[in-house]
């Protein structure tokens, strides 16, 4: 189907936003009938030139065209028409609704007012014959699994009429083996006639699935290749400009004092219907990083929450150096030296609205020189501050500004600074570098490792296997609240573990 | 650059403050003229009346109870809590006090203290069935404080009905007189209470510990993120009890300007209305001690000027429509502003961060 002809082309695109990296210059061509990759690091400015081509907001400078129509998309609205559509990184989808429900949602086929499902059904079947899979239409959303929630926002785009889809970051949210899965559908689709714009930073998968492949760095498009001409490496230095980092890099010596010791742990979901942690048992030593893989909601969280005591647990204990947790309160864990890099940092480790420095005070009041008796002292608290944002360079105007105003990969270089500003002898490191740009990826990877090697015994919680594999001593992997495997990263591939992760295999290897 | 953007936050505030003002009297002046009064005319009568002799000192009196109002609210909006039930807390709070202190006999500075204590300890009370039902049951407090000021204003009428009333015969109904021992002392005779300093302190104390103490850093982050207040270890239950009692125990001096220095028994309508203006002064002075101070003369004197309007034949329900008025305005003026500034702040950062790295590159 690749006749040669463009079905998007962006000319000299240029859009100035507050706050926002901008766009400048980009030139980007889709032939008809491709799956082309856009790569880029986060925060280059893939998602404005995204929103910019679905109407989300107009450039100010240069020209769309669309299947060799000049086009001025006012709002995504115009972009369906002109046959463009998107699937979202983050599933926009009502759990309470049907699978057919959500699709027809916003454009309901009616007869006289009457909700007309037959036609779409109808339609809904064909289609998702033509893009190989099987989705139960009648099915609640609710009960299907991120990878089918995937194919039916692929659906509710291409039911909309839709001949270019884009994909924002399709495969974050997937394991090895759904990631597969998509793109054979990715395939059928294009097979179909469709033309595919793929979102991604896993260069990997993109180097495999793309016939074409445009990187993004600062704003603008630096490259146009293709994925034959190209390897790994060379598309990585194009991405960054310069060299990339690297988790791995063991040269530690994991000690044999037992830090963190979990046993027979069970915890109960809210409503304490199920076992969200499962009989879990395992040792944090001294100088090493225990990482945790798993599919999100297998349990990850809880156990978190359990070892820091901020969830009741039903059963177990939970030792640090010896000294029983059970009932001590969170406050005096923290003081016992457990710090927590925890899972959202918007919710749940910054004061978004309140000062750096108060932000870097948060929970540690008691530190020397931040509190005399009941009264908080402004002046050492800033002093503080300031040197984390030295240590961990921090990207701000200065430390009055409210957190709000950071990036989120500095965002996340002053949550992670705070934490290992503590006495610490356990760390609880959750996705530290999720969200953030390479360069403060390798700032927090090195971190992470000089306190190993000081001594600190860390609990790497990750989505990103790379991650785990390259920073971990010993994997385990957590699936349905049951640690399943211990692996040894030295020999476990991200296919290995995405087996575990999704319980195909179970038991130690 | 840090003061200046601490000046800049202040003249945001402030201006926020004062648009919604003109704003809410804008719209009271339509309504005023759809009801066949010119707003100019009733406007200027209630300036030059507000600035006539003694207005100050009455503006100053019927804002004393209104300030102690609002501080209440205040330290629950701190937490993120919406403590309504100030009205209810105030008037259990004067009718046990009354009722109580009758009974008791002490020299004077011990009675007025006692009587200050016991209406903090029954205010706090009140607020605190509110705090449980939050902390063990989810009850949200909203719900709960507006459930409570009904049963508090019918538990009030029943008991001052029941057990503390004297001379039911007579047009005077009200509890006991209290013994001298426990007036409190008159600044200005007649006109103004020495309570005004027992506000100041409050609204310092309230101040200092909110702004400058651990326990109001704990209080304010557990406002601004409970996720992370709750993960750095602030247990959110015990800061939703303590924020409550304390809240209910401000609360309960509400009344006690009027009571102690004033009437000196308890009748109806001694410390009504005051816990809902308390909210409105609360949100127009943004939650700040000065703020309250500012925006609770304010209301002082929109209450005083209700006495030239009657004179005038103009309804004084007028004047409860533009406090009315104001909560909205200030509300849909500060979260604009509040959103406006949010954005600029962003800008502002990011443009800086850019500039010190161009600085900073090599060339």
């Amino acid at each position: 189907m690749m006749d040669g002809s463009f079905a998007v082309e962006l000319v000299g695109i240029g859009k100035t936003f507050p706050g926002v990296i901008a766009n400048h210059d980009i030139t980007l061509r889709v032939r008809s009938g491709t799956i082309h990759a856009i790569v880029g690091e986060n925060g280059a400015g893939k998602s404005t030139l995204m929103n910019t081509l679905y109407g989300m907001h107009q450039p100010d400078e240069g020209t769309i065209s669309v299947f060799g129509h000049e086009a001025h998309f006012k709002s995504p609205t115009d972009a369906i028409a002109a046959g463009v559509g998107m699937v979202h990184q983050h599933f926009m989808l009502a759990d309470n609704l049907t699978v057919v429900e959500n699709i027809i949602l916003g454009a309901e086929p009616a007869e006289h007012g009457v909700l007309k499902l037959s036609d779409a059904k109808h339609r809904l079947a064909e289609l998702s014959r033509s893009i190989g899979a099987h989705v139960d239409l009648d099915a609640l959303v609710a009960t299907l699994g991120v990878g089918q929630r995937q194919r039916v926002e692929i659906l509710k785009v291409l039911y909309r009429g839709a001949k270019v889809l884009i994909l924002d970051e399709p495969t974050a949210v997937l394991v090895p083996q759904e990631v597969d899965e998509l793109f054979v559908t990715l395939r059928q689709l294009v097979a179909d006639g469709s033309t595919i714009i793929f979102i991604s930073h896993k260069l990997d998968e993109v180097l495999k699935v793309s016939d074409e492949i445009t990187v993004i760095r600062d704003g603008t498009t630096v490259a146009t290749v293709a994925p034959g001409d190209i390897n790994r490496r060379k598309l990585a230095e194009l991405m960054v400009g310069s060299e990339l980092p690297d988790p791995s890099g063991r040269n530690s010596t994991v000690g044999n004092t037992p830090l963190l010791t979990v046993t027979d742990l069970d915890v109960h979901a809210d409503d304490e219907s199920k076992l969200v942690v499962d009989g879990a048992t395992f040792t944090v030593h001294n100088a090493e990083v225990l990482g945790i893989a798993g599919i999100e909601g297998n349990g990850q969280f809880e156990l978190c929450e359990a070892i820091l005591g901020l969830r009741p647990i039903s059963r177990g204990t939970i030792e640090l150096d010896g000294t029983d947790l059970t009932h001590l309160s969170v406050h005096h864990r923290h003081q016992l030296g457990i710090s927590y890099i925890p899972f959202d940092r918007h919710r749940e480790g910054l004061l978004l609205y309140s000062p750096l420095w108060e932000n870097t005070m948060l929970g540690r009041e008691e530190t020397l020189g931040m509190s005399n008796g009941p009264f908080i002292s402004g002046a050492g608290a800033r002093r503080d501050c300031q040197q984390i944002v030295d240590r961990f360079s921090v990207r701000t105007p200065g430390i009055e500004v409210p957190a709000f105003a950071l990036s989120g990969g500095n965002q996340q270089k002053l949550v992670v600074g705070r934490e290992l500003s503590s006495e610490t002898h356990v760390l609880i490191a959750a996705h530290p570098t999720r969200g953030v740009d390479v360069g403060a990826q390798a700032a927090i990877w090195d971190e992470l490792r000089a306190s190993r090697d000081k001594g600190v015994g860390v609990l790497l919680i990750s989505a990103d296997l790379e991650e785990l594999i390259g920073l971990s001593d010993r994997i385990a992997v957590i699936f349905d609240g049951k640690i399943t495997a211990v692996l040894d990263p030295a020999t476990a591939t991200p296919e290995l573990l995405g087996s575990y992760m999704t319980g195909e295999m179970q038991g130690a290897a | 650059m840090k003061n200046r953007q601490k000046w800049q936050g202040i003249a945001i505030t402030v201006g926020g403050s004062l648009l919604a003002l003109v704003i809410a009297f804008a719209i009271c002046g339509v309504f005023l003229a759809l009801i066949g009064h010119n707003p100019f005319t009733v406007y200027r009568q209630m300036i030059n009346y507000d600035l006539s002799r003694d207005s100050f000192l009455d503006a100053t009196k019927r804002a004393v109870p209104l300030m102690l109002s609002a501080t209440a609210v205040a330290i629950g909006f701190k937490m993120g809590l919406f403590n309504i039930g100030v009205e209810g807390q105030t008037r259990l709070a004067v009718l046990l006090t009354a009722g109580i202190a009758t009974q008791i006999h002490l020299p004077a500075i011990l009675h007025v203290t006692f009587c200050l204590v016991l209406a903090m300890v029954v205010g706090a009370a009140w607020a605190g069935v509110a705090g449980i039902l939050k902390v063990k049951r989810g009850v949200n407090e909203v719900i709960a404080t507006i459930m409570l000021n009904y049963i508090a204003i019918g538990l009030v009428s029943w008991m001052f009905d029941t057990f503390f009333v004297v001379g039911a015969d007579t047009l005077n109904v009200k509890t006991k007189e209290l013994p001298r021992s426990a007036w409190f002392p008159q600044l200005v005779k007649g006109k103004l209470t020495g309570f005004v300093f027992i506000v100041l302190v409050v609204i310092v104390v309230f101040w200092v510990v909110v702004w400058k103490t651990k326990f109001g850093f704990h209080l304010r982050s557990s406002g601004m993120g409970p996720g992370a207040a709750r993960v750095a270890g602030i247990n959110p239950k015990k800061m939703i009890m303590t924020s409550m009692l304390l809240s209910g125990a401000i609360a309960g001096l509400v009344g006690m300007p009027g009571l102690l220095g004033d009437s000196h028994a308890y009748r109806r309508g001694l410390a009504e209305g005051y816990g809902f203006d308390g909210i409105a002064v609360a949100l127009l002075g943004r939650n700040h001690p000065a703020g309250i101070v500012v925006s609770g003369l304010l209301f002082g004197f929109l209450d005083h000027s209700s006495g030239i309007l009657q004179v005038n034949s103009i309804p004084r329900s007028i004047i409860d429509i533009i406090k009315g008025v104001i909560v909205l305005t200030v509300v849909i003026v500060n979260e604009a502003l509040k959103r406006w500034h949010n954005r600029r702040t962003q800008q502002a950062s990011a443009a800086m961060i850019t500039a010190i790295e161009l600085e900073a590159a090599p060339a």
